[in-house]
C-alpha cells in the first residue's frame, strides 16, 4: 500500500491529564505496527510533524472547559471523517466536571492569586455536548486493548467490539469473588461499564466507576445496598461523583442522595 | 539584514505533555522577553478536593497527570500519613519504591527515546527515527515495557494504578507473581546500559549554568519516596517546611503558578538536581554507567539531562531487581488508618522532580484545604532563564535554528504541562 493510501490519524487534547493518548504510546509491542498501518498526521505529544487535515480518524482526549476549546472542537470535527472520543474526560467531562455543581468563580479564587487573569467556562462538558461523535471509548484511563480494537475496527471499516455490559460480568469471567457480597466492600461494579478487566475487585477493592455508567444501569438498587452497608448519603454522593460525575446516571443518583455537595 | 519588525509564529511545540507557548521578543538585537506561556485549561484540583474524604485524595490527584500518576499517588499518601502520624511498615515502603521504580523507568525511557532523542538525531518523532535506528527504538520500547510491567502488576494498570491507598496497598503481590518480571528487568538493565553508549556520542551544546539544585535526600537511598528537602546552596529542611523555602506566584502568561525562594531565587528540580545532590547514593551499576558516559558528579549542562535520566533508569532497574529478590510479603497490605484533624505534608521525587502536597483535614476526615506543587510549575522559571542565557549569544542565528534549539532546551526538563497546564507555541518577535 502506498503511503498516500494509508488512513490519516490525528490525536487531539483538550482539558485532561494526557493519560488516554499516552495509552497509545504504552502499546510498546504494537506501536510500530500501528504506525505502519496508518499515517500519523497529527499527534503533538509524540511527534513534531504536524500535517494539515482532513483526517480519516480523530482521537479526542479531554473535556471542553474554555471558550477557545469550544470553538476548536468544531474545527476538529470539520476536519475529521470519524471523530472518536477517548476517556472519561472526553465522554463525560472528567473529574473537572465537579465544577458544574459549584461556583467556578469561587474555585478560581481558591487556586489563583489573580482570578481575573483566568479564562475558563463555568462547566466542563463532554465532546458530544458540542459536536457529533462517532464512537466513544470509556475509561479513566482508556484500556489499551480496547483502544487497539477500536483502531483496528475503524481501519477495517467494521463496528468495534466494545462491551457495554457491567464490570460484574468481567469479574465473573475472571473468577473474582464478589467483593460486595463476600466482603461488604462498597463497589460500583454493577452499574459501571466493563472494559477495564475488573481490576479493582481482583485487587481486593471495590470498583470506583472510572468507566462510567453501563447501558441501562440501576443505580437506585445499588444505592440501597450501599446504604445498608452503612455508607452515609454524603459518602454515597461522593462515590458516584468522581471521574464520571457528569454522566447522567451517576450524576443524577448522586444528586438524589447529596443534593448540595 | 534590513531593520524590520518581524513576528514569526511557529506551530505548537510537540513532544511535551500538555500545552503551552514560548514567546521571545528581540528588540534592537537584544532579547527583551523570554516567556514560557502555559495555556493548559485550569482544572482546579486544589478547589475540587475541598470536602472530599482524605482517603480519596490519592486516586483523585493521580488524575492531575497520566504520565506520572504514581508520583501523585505517593506524595498524596505521604502527606496524609504525615498528618496522621502513620508509620508504614518497611516491607510496604519497599513495595512502594518498587512501584516508583516502574514509573521512573517507563516515564524516563518514554521521554529519552520517544520525545527527546529525536531532537538530537534530527527526526520529528521516534517512529521516523525507528527507520534508521530500529534496534535502538525497539530496545527502548522493551525497557519501557519492563517498567510498565512493574506498574501494571503492582498497581493493577499502567496509567492511574488502582492498588495504592493510604498506609500501603489494597492487595500484596505474591513472590510468585513478582518473579516473572525478573527476566525482563534483567534484560532491560543490560539494554539500558547499552542504550547509553550512543547517547554518550551525541553532540551536546556547549552550555552550562550555575543552578540552585533542589531535591530530596535520604540517609541511605537515592531519593524517590522520602527524604529531607535539600539544595545545592545548603538548605536542609524537613518536607513540612517546604512552604518556608518555596512560594508560588501567579504570573499573567501562565495558568501554572511559578515558584521562587524568599529572595526571588529560581531553583532547578529533576534528574540533574537529584543526581548532583545524591551522587553518593547511586547504585554501583548506575555509578559505573555515569562514569562510562563521561558524566561528572555534578552535571550543569541541561542538554545532558538525557544521559542523567539514563543513569537513573539503570538505577531504577537495579533497585527493582533488588527489591523483587528481597521481597517477603508482610502480614498486612496496609497499615491501619484513622483520619484525624490536622495538616500533613508530603513530597516525593516524580521523574521530573520534587512533587509537594499539603492537606488540611477536619475531624471527619474531609479535606478543607489542599496545596499541590507540580515540579514543572517550579521549573518554569529555570526553563525561562535557560532560554534567555542560551538565546542571547545566539541571536544571529536564523529563526528556524533558534526555534529548534529552544524546543530542545525546553524538553531538557521533560515538562509535564498537563500537570497544570497547552501547546507550546513559539513566537519570535524581532524589532
Amino acid at each position: 500500500m502506498s503511503a498516500a493510501a494509508k488512513p490519516r490519524l490525528a490525536v487531539w487534547k483538550f482539558a485532561s491529564c494526557d493519560g488516554c493518548q499516552l495509552s497509545l504510546l504504552d502499546c510498546e509491542d504494537e506501536l510500530l505496527a500501528v504506525a505502519d498501518g496508518v499515517e500519523i498526521a497529527l499527534f503533538p505529544e509524540a511527534s513534531s510533524r504536524m500535517l494539515p487535515g482532513p483526517y480519516d480518524v480523530s482521537l479526542v482526549e479531554g473535556s471542553i472547559t474554555t471558550a477557545h476549546d469550544r470553538e476548536r472542537i468544531r474545527d476538529v470535527r470539520a476536519q475529521s471523517r470519524l471523530l472518536v472520543t477517548i476517556g472519561a474526560c472526553a465522554t463525560a467531562g472528567g473529574i473537572q466536571a465537579l465544577r458544574n455543581l459549584r461556583d467556578v468563580e469561587e474555585w478560581k479564587r481558591i487556586v489563583y492569586a489573580r482570578p481575573d487573569w483566568i479564562d475558563s467556562l463555568a462547566t466542563s462538558t463532554p465532546i458530544a455536548a458540542h459536536v457529533k461523535v462517532d464512537y466513544e471509548l470509556r475509561g479513566c484511563p482508556v484500556n489499551k486493548a480496547q483502544l487497539l480494537e477500536l483502531l483496528a475496527a475503524l481501519l477495517a471499516g467494521r463496528r468495534p467490539n466494545v462491551a457495554t455490559s457491567s464490570v460484574c460480568e468481567e469479574c465473573k469471567a475472571r473468577g473474582t469473588p464478589c467483593v460486595l457480597v463476600a466482603h461488604g466492600t462498597p463497589c460500583l461494579g454493577p452499574v459501571t461499564q466493563a472494559g477495564c478487566g475488573a481490576i479493582c475487585p481482583a485487587y481486593h477493592r471495590g470498583c470506583y466507576g472510572c468507566f462510567g455508567p453501563k447501558e441501562t444501569p440501576n443505580p437506585a438498587a445499588l444505592s440501597e445496598q450501599l446504604l445498608a452497608l452503612g455508607m452515609d448519603r454524603a459518602a454515597l454522593g461522593r462515590f458516584y461523583r468522581t471521574f464520571n460525575a457528569a454522566a447522567p446516571a451517576f450524576g443524577d443518583e448522586a444528586q438524589r442522595h447529596d443534593p448540595q455537595p | 539584514m534590513t531593520e524590520t519588525t518581524r513576528t514569526i509564529e511557529v506551530n505548537q511545540l510537540a513532544r511535551v505533555e500538555g500545552e503551552g507557548a514560548l514567546h521571545l521578543a528581540i528588540d534592537g538585537g537584544q532579547l527583551t522577553v523570554a516567556e514560557l506561556r502555559i495555556f493548559e485549561p485550569p482544572r482546579y484540583f486544589e478547589a475540587l478536593l475541598r470536602g472530599r474524604d482524605c482517603r480519596e485524595a490519592p486516586d483523585i490527584t493521580a488524575r492531575i497527570c497520566g504520565i506520572c500518576p504514581v508520583a501523585y499517588l505517593m506524595s498524596s499518601c505521604a502527606a496524609i500519613e504525615d498528618l496522621c502520624g502513620l508509620r508504614v511498615p518497611a516491607p510496604l515502603v519497599d513495595l512502594r519504591r518498587l512501584l516508583y521504580c516502574g514509573e521512573w523507568i517507563e516515564s524516563h525511557v518514554l521521554h529519552m527515546f520517544m520525545l527527546h532523542l529525536p531532537d538530537f538525531l534530527g527526526y520529528p518523532d521516534a517512529v521516523s527515527m525507528a527507520r534508521e535506528h530500529g534496534d535502538l527504538v525497539r530496545a527502548a520500547l522493551r525497557i519501557k515495557k519492563a517498567g510498565n510491567g512493574i506498574v501494571a502488576l503492582l498497581g493493577g494498570r499502567e496509567i492511574h494504578p488502582i492498588n495504592v491507598r493510604i498506609g500501603g496497598f489494597y492487595r500484596l503481590p505474591t513472590r510468585a507473581e513478582l518473579a516473572p518480571l525478573r527476566d525482563e528487568l534483567a534484560f532491560a538493565l543490560d539494554a539500558a546500559e547499552q542504550a547509553l553508549v550512543p547517547l554518550a556520542a551525541l553532540d551536546f551544546p556547549d552550555f552550562e549554568r550555575d543552578y540552585t539544585f533542589v531535591a530530596l535526600r535520604h540517609d541511605s537511598e537515592y531519593p524517590m519516596g522520602r527524604g529531607r528537602l535539600v539544595s545545592s546552596d545548603g538548605v536542609d529542611l524537613p518536607v513540612a517546611r517546604y512552604d518556608d523555602y518555596l512560594t508560588e506566584h501567579h504570573v499573567r502568561h501562565s495558568t501554572s503558578l511559578h515558584s521562587r525562594t524568599a529572595d526571588g531565587g529560581v531553583v532547578h528540580l529533576g534528574p540533574l538536581a537529584r543526581y548532583a545532590l545524591n551522587h553518593d547514593r547511586l547504585t554501583p551499576r548506575a555509578r559505573a554507567a555515569a562514569a562510562a558516559a563521561g558524566l561528572p558528579p555534578v552535571v550543569r549542562n541541561p542538554f545532558r539531562s538525557i544521559q542523567v535520566r539514563g543513569v537513573e533508569v539503570v538505577l531504577a532497574l537495579e533497585e527493582a531487581l533488588r527489591l523483587i529478590d528481597g521481597y517477603v510479603p508482610g502480614d498486612t497490605p496496609a497499615a491501619a488508618f484513622e483520619p484525624r484533624a490536622g495538616i500533613g505534608y508530603g513530597a516525593t521525587e516524580a521523574p521530573r522532580g520534587v512533587l509537594y502536597h499539603r492537606y488540611a483535614v477536619d475531624a471527619a476526615g474531609l479535606i478543607t484545604d489542599a496545596k499541590i506543587v507540580a515540579p514543572t510549575s517550579v521549573n518554569q522559571a529555570v526553563i525561562e532563564a535557560d532560554l534567555r542565557h542560551y538565546v542571547e549569544p545566539n541571536l544571529h542565528q536564523p529563526d528556524e535554528a533558534l526555534r529548534a534549539v529552544c524546543e530542545t532546551a525546553i524538553r531538557n526538563y521533560d515538562p509535564c504541562i498537563s500537570c497544570s497546564a497547552h501547546f507550546l507555541k513559539l513566537t519570535v518577535e524581532r524589532r
